[in-house]
């Protein structure tokens, strides 16, 4: 799974796709989790990242990433390998 | 190091020059406390979901309504509407301000009755009443509004046959200029039926006729209503007088002042659309004044205003179950507070905050309560920050109605807590349990 190459993103949580011409708002963590999409980290390093960053349930942070990948599907910012 | 807190991830589509009927899309600011208590601790406590009501919210609403009548007029009575409210614990506060009780039905009445509140206190309204109950009213004296001439009869049958008189009112509807016109209750007055109504009245020596009473509707946005109401009241009580010369002793303008919840798809919040107490005070006392009726024999004023007294004193805090994304792309959030004990959400936008921050960030989300029922939506479209499972919620302005139409359906009904004047907390109803509930049912002998 990688991050559209095309795509600009901002260091204050703005995305812009110039293939289709469609801006996103990212929240803290959303940004957090799309820079490290963008630096080539795969799904598990950015797994380890947030917990040892964040007080969250593995559990928990799998279910909303799982959330937050699909979102970025959706929107075409996500390219299948 | 201490960790930080986790937001789930969220991505916002922007659509420039499109918005959405929210606008851009406001942060919302947490709620944590109600009355200097923290809300998740309460929950913690009473468990999830939970009625919040705060003491002094109720006993200041009281007391800028009486300020806002008793500075223009001479003579005001506060009769707390039972059917908003009947939790014991709350009838009471009302009671200890001074309040008598308004009451429409046998049930009702018997629970102002337990609360201490004697027959001379208690309106009576309502199209319902049985024989036994008017007979029970008019021996305790209680103020019987006459709703239909059938009531009429049957009061006066009751009277003749037990050798008591009743203290009465009509019930008046009208044309005051706005919709629905509220006719299904009382007589009416435009065609002549009340002048009929109070001529019966009048010759009958086992009824005391004591005053009109009129409820043009609910959630009135506009006091114009009202001035036009008490005007043709002003008007009736007029030629009762000029007629009889019989002095009313009070006019009853019923309920209906709007609470600041906002309509289900009104423009604008109603919290800049209701009208003041004030507003509403300044028409009916003028209308009143400004009569044929003379000075020295100005009748009292009743109010059986429910909702714009109660509703901000009560919340429901509760707990996100879980998140989906709908097909259409939406948020949706499923809660545990239901439309089961949010009746009121058919009507109204209700105002839901998050009990902690999140970044300013919202998304377009549904939310849903727990029923397997399709109608079980608390809130169809917001704007709403990312919670996650687990974390609490709190719906402000919920203390009318939803203590007496709530249903026991699916579920069970959580507690409903007090929080009183020093700050202490106190259940005034416990939550319901299996027993509570299947304890009037009974099981046929084949069946055991």
């Amino acid at each position: 799974m990688k991050l559209n190459q095309s795509i600009a993103i901002s260091e204050n949580g703005f995305i812009f796709n110039p293939a289709t011409g469609d801006s996103f708002t990212l929240n803290n963590t959303g940004m957090q989790v799309v820079s490290l999409l963008k630096s080539g980290k795969t799904i598990d390093d950015i797994k380890e990242t947030l917990t040892a960053e964040y007080d969250v349930d593995t559990m928990i942070l799998e279910r909303y990433l799982q959330d937050f990948i699909s979102d970025l599907k959706r929107n075409n910012l996500l390219l299948e390998e | 190091m201490e960790k930080k807190v986790f937001e789930r991830p969220t991505i916002t589509k922007l659509t420039p020059g499109m918005p959405s009927k929210h606008g851009s899309g406001a942060a919302i600011a947490p709620i944590r406390y109600i009355e200097g208590l923290k809300i998740d601790d309460l929950l913690e406590k009473y468990g999830s979901p939970l009625y919040i009501f705060s003491e002094s919210v109720i006993r200041k609403n009281i007391e800028d309504l009486k300020r806002s009548f008793t500075v223009r007029y001479p003579k005001v009575q506060i009769a707390w509407s039972y059917k908003t409210n009947y939790l014991d614990a709350i009838c009471r506060i009302f009671h200890q301000e001074g309040s008598w009780a308004e009451v429409v039905s046998g049930f009702e009445y018997d629970k102002a009755r337990r609360n201490g509140i004697p027959g001379e206190h208690i309106i009576f309204n309502g199209p319902g009443k049985t024989e036994a109950e008017l007979l029970k009213a008019a021996k305790e004296g209680a103020y019987i509004h006459i709703d239909h001439f059938d009531e009429l009869f049957l009061l006066a049958k009751v009277c003749q046959a037990n050798n008591v008189t009743a203290r009465v009112a009509i019930r008046v509807n009208m044309d005051v200029g706005i919709y629905p016109k509220w006719d299904r209750f009382g007589f009416n007055y435009e065609n002549g039926e009340a002048w009929d109504a109070i001529n019966r009245i009048m010759a009958n020596p086992q009824f005391k006729f004591m005053g009109l009473h009129t409820h043009i509707g609910t959630y009135i946005m506009t006091a114009e209503a009202y001035r036009i109401a008490a005007s043709k009241l002003s008007e009736l009580a007029a030629a009762v007088a000029q007629k009889f010369n019989h002095y009313i002793a009070y006019i009853d303008m019923g309920g209906g002042f709007a609470s600041r919840n906002t309509l289900r798809g009104a423009y604008l919040s109603g919290e800049d659309t209701t009208p003041s107490f004030d507003e509403y005070a300044d028409a009916i006392t003028s209308a009143i004044i400004n009569s044929q009726i003379k000075p020295d024999k100005l009748p009292a004023i009743i109010l059986e205003t429910g909702r714009a007294l109660i509703d901000d004193a009560g919340s429901i805090a509760g707990t996100v179950i879980a998140t989906k994304r709908l097909t259409d792309g939406r948020r949706a959030l499923i809660v545990d507070v239901g439309v089961n004990l949010l009746f009121t959400s058919f009507w109204y936008d209700h105002k839901i905050n998050p009990t902690q921050a999140h970044s300013g960030l919202v998304e377009e989300t549904v939310i849903y309560g727990p029923l397997c029922m399709n109608i079980d939506v608390i809130r169809p479209s917001l704007m709403f920050p990312p919670l996650k499972v687990g974390e609490h919620f709190v719906i402000s302005r919920t203390g009318a109605y939803n203590n007496t139409q709530w249903l026991q359906f699916i579920t069970t009904r959580p507690n409903v807590i007090l929080i009183d004047t020093n700050r202490q907390t106190h259940v005034i109803r416990n939550a319901e349990t299996i027993d509570s509930i299947v304890s009037n049912e009974q099981i046929p002998d084949h069946l055991k």
